[in-house]
């Protein structure tokens, strides 16, 4: 039997990026206790390399600009595979997200007459988006960050202590959601099982209700722009409680990310850059998206270059330049380009803003991309372009939910915000609609978290509770990589090729062959990280670490290559060459993974069943505000007869 | 691309002790000391403590000491080294060690919670804030702080002064007091509360001899002595020695605002 600290809380939030401390204001604010938890430092999550802004139609910059403009543009982005009530409310609840993060100490960019400043992104029809120069993500870490700590201030004065009611465990990570159930998953939720990375000692949190807002998956795939923390926690966790993952077939490749030198290839260069005016270019000098544009947005796009520079300063009679696509778009002409043998001399293409505008204002507008690029490359963008590549950035796909309360399917008290959240932006997501993602729903994640952990801390039934035997396993669980036997598997070495198999086979562009290939590999991956051996002791050893995050990039990455394999077309972040066009067919179609139950035994054997289920049918005022013929070229046909 | 093998000499060790050992790796075009550090876990070392994030000097998380010279390791180039120098990567010296190149920066997290937050102006309602750009940069040049903590490892106030900790904020956070009262439109003053005053008295502003040691170190440039901490002992002494102010205090009519 496992000795371990136990603690009672009313709502445990994993993760502390944008959703998760939004989520923990509010239910803190609601009255609940609230643990967080988090695998860094406070203050560290991944939001802070967010660089462009938060989308919210305040109409400070363009006045045109409302909830129904944001909302068109989300589904369009997402090519309406989007959750159409999430899409709703993050269009909707957005502007006050934002003014609020004002009341909290915010320092947002202003416009002349003092209001908030909004610049222009891809796929946003006007300047939308509040930023702080070019490190939006961090101000709004900091903001949030600071209003905990004002928060437990206030704590402080009432109970003469500062974490009575809201504490942030730092640097630990979770590896199981505890249920009440049997054993194999399934029940309420009933606390987390956890182990400080310091110390390498376990401990359970007891709640009713736990947030899981622990972002992405990019550390599956080579290139990324995504952290270390990006082994998709959250989605495994949920799946292992037995809560389906929506939609993992999609995942954003960001059309800029550095490629050159070697060792930051993947580090991310902001969207900005071009709504700033930055233009895209091949190795005949030319800007080649102008032979890029698709015909769902041929209407939308200027033809000539002098119309897209015009656009900048006369966005009422011009269209934007076509560099100001939708990143999925952007990320595949790029791709395009490279492979036809017009690209950079390290395998990227140009981006050029030192040609475009002086140089003290891209050092103002842009000031961590000047930063990064003279201290990482050598490269003074102010005086020469940039050589960028595709770098995978983001996924659409995550966790099923509800999409007013943010709770998952089927596992009750569990609720899911953010990144790891599927659903809210279909099959591409926006620039700039992440942050606000965060915000809109890390706060509704936190409301009915509280208000779910308040009806079952007084049911008659009691508070659900994990037994001893749930305990046991964890911990035994997370051990085994100490007990490996001869001839154990080095952690490092899996994670690695798992990187490239995802990177190679399941990557931007997509192929049946090399997608089958990669779940053979996955599964090879998996018998060899059953005996994934560790050196050293349990006191903060990365390679432990490490070992145990395998378990979730691997179950993360076989959602990922059996939903790609399944969709037999192109959409949004899913691009197949033997599939090529987009079919409306599969407009009305979500891919649901369920974990394969009960869990076999043997590691080679599949984890993941895929089901098909069709999306609630858009609301019809919602559809009202597309043309019938822009609906036509979206809606599988049996959709435009209801 | 030219590869070659470098020395480095990096601390490993607990609470209880540890010493240097040295590591041959090897170092490719481009390289920052962080990849080296992580090359080393995966070939030589599996359970090197160290901490780090995002990789692009964005996080603050990967700080430590190369050559005894505080800074970020992705963020320290190996082109900056002669390919026949030992490189030495240590701790932050102001801070416990956890393990290895981990140390325990909970001090900081501690100063944080002194600092009373923003005061929200009353009678301004959300979306109604309006402030000028030229007014919100002072305060936004401080809010670039990725919390690195790199100053205050190097300030010597506390750097080997241990017994400074509890009466020192840092300049971090000593700068934080700054950026709030910069802000155009904290309401502090209103609810009662001297920032400028509560750095001298309750974060130890007046340790700190402006020896700069802490805008050399910061990794996003700020002007932390400049542009927060002089400008903060500046108001602090105007207050201190405003004549009017003492009067009012004398014949308490500024009650609220000593």
């Amino acid at each position: 039997m496992t000795q371990v600290e136990r603690q009672q809380w009313d709502v445990v939030v994993v993760g502390a990026g944008g959703a998760g401390l939004r989520a923990a204001i509010e239910a803190r604010e609601r009255g609940a206790r609230t643990a967080v938890i988090c695998k860094s430092l406070f203050g560290k999550a991944h939001t802070v390399m967010a660089e462009g802004g938060i989308a919210a139609s305040m109409g400070n910059v363009n006045e045109g600009d409302n909830w129904q403009v944001h909302f068109r543009d989300t589904m369009r982005g997402g090519k309406f595979l989007n959750q159409w009530r999430m899409a709703e409310l993050h269009a909707k609840e957005a502007p006050d997200r934002v003014w609020e993060l004002e009341t909290w100490g915010a320092l947002f960019d202003r416009t002349p007459d003092g209001r908030i400043s909004q610049r222009n992104f891809g796929g946003h029809e006007y300047p939308r988006l509040a930023h702080v120069g070019d490190r939006t993500g961090l101000e709004l870490i900091r903001t949030l960050q600071q209003k905990i700590v004002q928060l437990q201030q206030a704590d402080f004065d009432e109970f003469g202590d500062y974490e009575a009611r809201l504490k942030v465990f730092q640097e630990c990570t979770v590896t199981r959601v505890l249920q009440d159930g049997g054993p194999a998953g399934g029940g309420r939720v009933a606390g987390t099982f956890c182990y400080e990375r310091e110390s390498g000692r376990f401990f359970v949190l007891e709640a009713p209700a736990v947030v899981l807002a622990t972002g992405g998956i990019g550390k599956s795939f080579k290139t990324t722009s995504n952290s270390w923390e990006y082994t998709g926690d959250g989605h495994a966790l949920a799946l292992l409680a037995g809560a389906p993952l929506l939609n993992m077939e999609f995942v954003q490749f960001h059309p800029t990310g550095m490629v050159w030198p070697p060792s930051v290839k993947g580090i991310l260069v902001t969207e900005s850059v071009r709504g700033d005016g930055g233009v895209l270019r091949n190795s005949d000098g030319k800007r080649f998206m102008f032979d890029y544009v698709p015909d769902v947005f041929k209407e939308k796009y200027a033809e000539s270059e002098a119309e897209g520079d015009r656009w900048y300063d006369d966005p009422d009679h011009n269209r934007r330049p076509p560099e100001l696509l939708p990143r999925d778009e952007v990320a595949r002409a790029i791709n395009s380009e490279v492979k036809a043998g017009r690209g950079s001399p390290h395998g990227g293409v140009f981006l050029d803003v030192s040609t475009r505008m002086p140089a003290e204002r891209i050092r103002r507008r842009l000031p961590s991309m000047y930063h990064q690029f003279k201290e990482l490359a050598d490269v003074d963008i102010t005086a020469e372009p940039m050589e960028v590549g595709p770098t995978c950035h983001y996924v659409m796909g995550g966790i099923a939910v509800d999409s007013d309360t943010a709770a998952t399917v089927g596992v009750p008290g569990l609720f899911a915000a953010g990144e790891v959240a599927g659903g809210m932006h279909g099959s591409n997501r926006l620039g700039g609609n992440s942050l606000s993602d965060l915000l809109v729903f890390g706060r509704r994640a936190g409301l009915h978290a509280a208000g779910y952990a308040r009806e079952h801390a007084s049911s008659p039934a009691g508070r659900p509770a994990a037994s001893q035997a749930r305990i046991d396993e964890a911990a035994a669980e997370a051990l085994a990589p100490f007990h490996a036997a001869e001839g154990a598997e080095n952690p490092y070495t899996l994670h690695q090729e798992l990187q490239s198999t995802m990177n190679d086979l399941v990557g931007i562009i997509r192929r049946a062959g090399e997608m089958a290939q990669a779940l053979e590999r996955l599964a090879d991956l998996r018998v060899r990280a059953s005996r994934a051996g560790v050196e050293g002791h349990r006191q903060f050893n990365p390679g432990w670490h490490l070992a145990l995050d395998l378990r979730n990039m691997l179950l993360v990455s076989e959602c990922v290559a059996r939903a790609a394999l399944e969709r037999t077309e192109s959409r949004g972040g899913h691009t197949r060459e033997d599939c090529p066009g987009m079919d409306r067919a599969w407009r009305p179609v979500n891919l649901l993974c369920r974990p394969v139950d009960p869990a076999p035994a043997d590691p080679a054997a599949d984890r993941i069943a895929l089901v098909r289920a069709r999306t609630d049918p858009i609301r019809p005022d919602l559809l009202a505000l597309f043309e019938k013929e822009e609906l036509v070229k979206y809606l599988a046909e049996e959709e435009l007869y209801e | 691309m030219t590869t070659y093998d470098a020395r480095f000499r990096i601390w490993r060790g607990d609470a209880e002790g540890g010493e240097l050992r040295d590591f041959t790796v090897e170092v490719n075009d481009g390289e920052v000391v962080l990849d080296i550090v992580h090359r080393l876990q995966a070939t030589q070392a599996q359970d090197l403590a160290v901490r780090w994030n995002c990789k692009a000097g964005k996080c603050g998380s990967c700080s430590a000491e190369v050559n005894g010279r505080p800074r970020l390791l992705c963020m320290t180039r190996m082109s900056t080294f002669g390919s026949g120098e030992t490189i030495t990567v240590t701790p932050l010296r102001a801070f416990p060690v956890i393990r290895d190149l981990v140390t325990d920066v909970s001090f900081n997290y501690a100063k944080a919670r002194e600092v009373p937050a923003f005061v929200p102006p009353e009678g301004v309602a959300p979306g109604a804030y309006r402030m000028r750009q030229v007014d919100v940069e002072r305060s936004q040049e401080f809010r670039k702080c990725i919390e690195c903590f790199l100053c205050q490892d190097t300030c010597h106030v506390v750097r080997d002064h241990e017994e400074n900790k509890p009466a020192f904020a840092g300049p971090r956070f000593l700068m934080r007091v700054a950026e709030l009262d910069m802000h155009p439109l904290d309401a502090a003053a209103e609810a009662g509360l001297d920032r400028g005053r509560a750095a001298q008295e309750e974060h130890g502003l007046g340790l700190c001899n402006i020896t700069k040691c802490c805008t050399e170190v910061c990794p996003e440039g700020i002007k932390i002595t400049d542009n927060a901490l002089i400008p903060l002992k500046e108001r602090a002494v105007d207050r201190k020695y405003d004549p009017l102010v003492w009067l009012g205090n004398k014949i308490g009519r500024r009650s609220g605002t000593p």
